[in-house]
């Protein structure tokens, strides 16, 4: 049995990859709904319904979709320079903390600045803690050789205990009842909402927005040139002139940015303020997202549709079959093996012998 | 009739549209050396990978010694006695000779292995055959000609009765490959049959008895030597009378480059040691010699991959920094070693490929891709260069190589001025430019380069290949072991003493 490489690449295969692949992943999930004593249709029914069956329905997944799309751009455009950037979730909460380290903290002095000021301050200032998470880790790979996809994921750690510390120390909010929550970030700085009567602000404009930036940017600008051929075949870039280690540089302050501002769009659009609970993983989850969009900055936000319906249909179906909701954790993770597995394929063929 | 020890019967081979072999049938006799002749993509290996069972035959049969093999087992092959001394060797560099030999041929359940008893059996076969190494010499310290006979070693102790060479010669020297020859002379006298593939005419002349030629997977003929020349040899191969590489005259010009007295240490590559060397306008400056003695180094400093450590390179009296981008701004064209590696990006697209060099200048402004641009320069190389196999959107990687090879050419002759044709650099730095192309491709590359030489271009010529560099160069130098000679003038070098130069000897009279 062996692989053999494709001559040419069908670009159907490569568009038909992803639905092959969650076709694939609920038959998998099925057996385990089976298991549980489930019936299968019925518990699909019910994620669906409640992922995109209604308007409420809709407006949860908008909402659980606004942060993933952010981290998913975050992993596609660092996996497409072949920078393995682990460490959206820690990036993340960097941002989440600094939003509300320059929105919140010591609400007398930021209080002087007008929030047309201190809100862009406040989002540059979540993207460039998620940035500085990324930068480090990469000048380390570049210039000592040091593995990224170690030191990345080994610093969500180092920050969700830095965080911990910081909701128990400086940032602590007094009125918390003991609870380890920050202090709220200023009313004036929160994001208004896209939907009355829902959770959807507009940070889903913001998202979606850095989506087609992003497109651009990979498709029509030199930057975006060197990115793809530093991720394809850095040798081969860097013989032809393109700076490979600057441009992976610029890519990890992208990429952590980006994670840094779906932290702070959290904030301000969801939580208000930080806890250590406020990302069901969503840095992890966009690694899935990204992969499924098969790196494309716009497949991302259709992905993360995807995946915010099927955590939150999880959630609704929960409550009335004996499914847990893990099973959309379950169904996040196989997605992701199946589509590197149907990437495989539109790629090589399989030969028994 | 010699007893027959291979008979190949009615074998075809396809990879999806293509046929790598078709209907090929050949019988190997007893002590005889079979040469398989035929250019890259001929089906050359394919047809030795189905005899060693790498691949399955979608038909036909191999024989040996009157039995069947098994298709798709190389365990079997190697069973029967077919033995297989690839181009790029395979052995262990940190283990010693013996344990290479050894390395496989017992069983992982025996609790001590018997040293002892291998050792006199491989100093028996060396006697046996004249082939003398070290059994306790670590193959990192070897040469690379006693590398080759290590592997030779490790099919004879295997009890191997019919012996492929894949492109033995590639990476020997002149005097190197004549031990070679030697040896296969003594093997043939002791009972071995042996299965020669190569694509340089006179050697297969000198080697076999018999010559099979394959053209695009067919069998176009067998015959005796006494019967062939090199010119019936060249068309059956080629399937036409060879494109005749049209030398113009060409003034040498003012010196374009200069090396002096550069010396590079460290660093993943060869060293390079006190080398000097100028390069004039108007003239072809071969370097030839064993690849892995300071070329590629030499090649990265010409391309400005990397600096020296001591000495100075400059370019129009000026020196470059080592930045790629200076160097192409400069006018330097500049052909990698490694097509797939380092030329190109495969993913990428053709018409991005064409501009990779240029992409920021003169085909993007403030930061926005000129596309239309971009796919316009694009479609010009393709066209002056006469890319085939696919459009400005394939994939690089999906061309052949011949067509790869002609869009670089493309790339850096054309250094993406508006015509393509125009463009006449200053240097252009080419390294193997030809490494693995089918002939007619050769003669193109050869001739481009010719061309832009007798526009006032300066050319470095690295090649392995000692005929290339003879034929096309003005001025030879040769590089061993980070070293170069003086360059001379093509006509004064004999063969005999750019061998000897190849294998380091002119260092003994420098010391």
């Amino acid at each position: 049995m062996r692989l053999e490489a494709r001559g040419r690449v069908a670009p159907g295969a490569l568009i038909g990859a992803p639905f092959v692949a969650i076709a694939f992943t609920l038959l998998v999930t099925a057996a385990l709904v089976a298991w549980a004593g489930a019936p299968v249709g019925r518990t699909y029914a019910l994620i669906f319904a409640g992922g995109f069956g209604s308007r409420f329905a809709w407006s949860e997944t908008l909402t659980r979709a606004t942060p993933l799309i952010l981290t998913g751009l975050a992993a596609a455009v660092a996996f497409r320079a072949r920078l393995w950037n682990i460490g959206a979730e820690g990036q993340l909460y960097a941002g989440a903390l600094a939003a509300v380290a320059v929105g919140g903290l010591r609400e007398g002095t930021a209080a002087a600045w007008p929030a047309a000021v201190l809100f862009p301050a406040m989002l540059v200032a979540a993207m460039a803690a998620g940035a500085l998470l990324l930068v480090v880790p990469t000048l380390m790979r570049t210039h000592l050789r040091v593995d990224e996809v170690v030191t990345t994921l080994l610093l969500n750690f180092v920050v969700l205990l830095f965080v911990s510390m910081m909701l128990d120390g400086p940032m602590k909010d007094p009125a918390a009842l003991g609870w380890p929550q920050s202090v709220a970030l200023r009313d004036d700085l929160a994001l208004g909402k896209l939907i009355d009567r829902t959770r959807v602000h507009t940070g889903l404009v913001y998202a979606t927005g850095a989506a087609f930036l992003l497109a651009f940017v990979m498709r029509s600008t030199t930057f975006g040139f060197e990115v793809r051929a530093a991720g394809a075949n850095p040798r081969a870039a860097a013989f032809a002139g393109v700076p490979v280690d600057r441009t992976l540089f610029l890519v990890a302050a992208l990429s952590g940015g980006l994670a840094g501002l779906a932290g702070a769009i959290e904030v301000a659009g969801r939580t208000g303020y930080v806890t250590l609970d406020m990302s069901p993983g969503y840095g992890y989850t966009g690694i899935a997202i990204a992969m499924l969009a098969g790196l494309h900055p716009v497949g991302v936000v259709a992905a993360a549709l995807f995946v915010a319906g099927v955590l939150v249909g999880a959630d609704s179906m929960s409550r009335d079959l004996a499914v847990p909701t893990y099973i959309a954790d379950v169904i996040v993770a196989v997605a992701l093996l199946s589509m590197l597995v149907a990437t495989l394929f539109a790629r090589y063929r399989l030969r028994l012998r | 009739m010699k007893e027959t020890v291979l008979r190949v019967a009615g074998v075809s081979k396809r990879f999806g549209r293509i046929k790598a072999n078709e209907d090929i049938s050949l019988t190997l006799g007893r002590g005889e050396v079979l040469a398989l002749l035929g250019e890259n993509g001929a089906g050359k290996s394919t047809l030795v990978s189905i005899l060693f069972g790498h691949y399955v035959a979608d038909a036909g049969t191999v024989e040996v010694f009157g039995t069947v093999l098994p298709p798709g087992d190389p365990a079997a092959a190697l069973r029967a006695g077919i033995g297989m001394v690839h181009q790029h060797f395979t052995l262990a560099d940190n283990l010693t000779v013996l344990d290479n030999v050894m390395l496989g041929t017992e069983p992982l359940w025996r609790p001590f292995s018997r040293r002892t008893r291998a050792r006199a059996q491989l100093v028996e076969i060396g006697r046996r055959f004249g082939l003398v190494v070290d059994p306790d010499a670590r193959v990192g310290a070897l040469s690379v000609g006693e590398r080759q006979r290590v592997e030779i070693l490790k099919a004879l102790y295997r009890d191997v009765r019919i012996l492929i060479l894949d492109e033995p010669t590639a990476v020997l020297t002149p005097q190197e490959s004549e031990a070679l020859f030697a040896t296969l002379r003594g093997l043939v006298a002791g009972g071995l049959s042996i299965v020669f593939i190569s694509h340089k005419l006179d050697e297969v002349l000198r080697v076999s008895q018999r010559v099979a030629v394959l053209r695009a997977g067919r069998l176009v003929t067998i015959v005796d030597v006494a019967e062939a020349t090199k010119e019936r040899l060249a068309e059956w191969m080629v399937g036409r009378a060879l494109p005749r590489v049209t030398m113009r005259a060409h003034q040498r010009g003012d010196s374009a480059c200069a090396l002096e007295h550069v010396s590079v240490t460290g660093g993943a590559s060869a060293a390079l040691r006190d080398v000097s060397l100028k390069l004039h306008g108007g003239e072809v400056t071969g370097i030839a010699g064993v690849s892995g003695n300071g070329q590629s180094t030499l090649a990265d400093l010409l391309c400005g991959l990397r600096a020296p450590d001591a000495g100075t390179v400059t370019l129009n009296g000026v020196a470059l920094r080592a930045d790629p981008r200076a160097w192409i701004d400069a006018r330097v064209a500049r052909i990698p070693e490694d097509r797939g590696a380092v030329g190109l990006i495969g993913d990428l697209p053709v018409w991005e490929n064409a501009i990779s060099e240029h992409y920021r200048r003169p085909f993007a402004s403030a930061g926005l891709v000129r596309r239309s641009a971009a796919r316009a320069h694009a479609r010009r190389v393709i066209e002056r260069f006469d890319v085939r196999g696919g459009g400005l959107d394939t994939p690089a990687r999906a061309l052949s190589g011949g067509n790869q090879q002609k869009l670089i050419l493309g790339r850096a002759l054309g250094g993406g001025a508006a015509q393509p044709d125009d463009f006449v650099p200053v240097l252009i730095v080419a390294n193997q430019p030809t490494w693995g192309l089918d002939v007619g491709s050769v003669g193109y590359v050869h001739q481009r380069l010719i061309d832009a030489c007798a526009r006032g271009a300066a050319v470095l010529l690295i090649s392995d290949d000692l005929d290339e560099v003879l034929a096309l160069s003005d001025r030879v130098a040769v590089m061993h072991g980070g070293r170069l000679t003086p360059a001379r003038p093509a006509a004064e070098w004999t063969r005999n003493a750019l061998g000897l130069a190849m294998a380091g000897a002119g260092e003994l009279d420098a010391a």
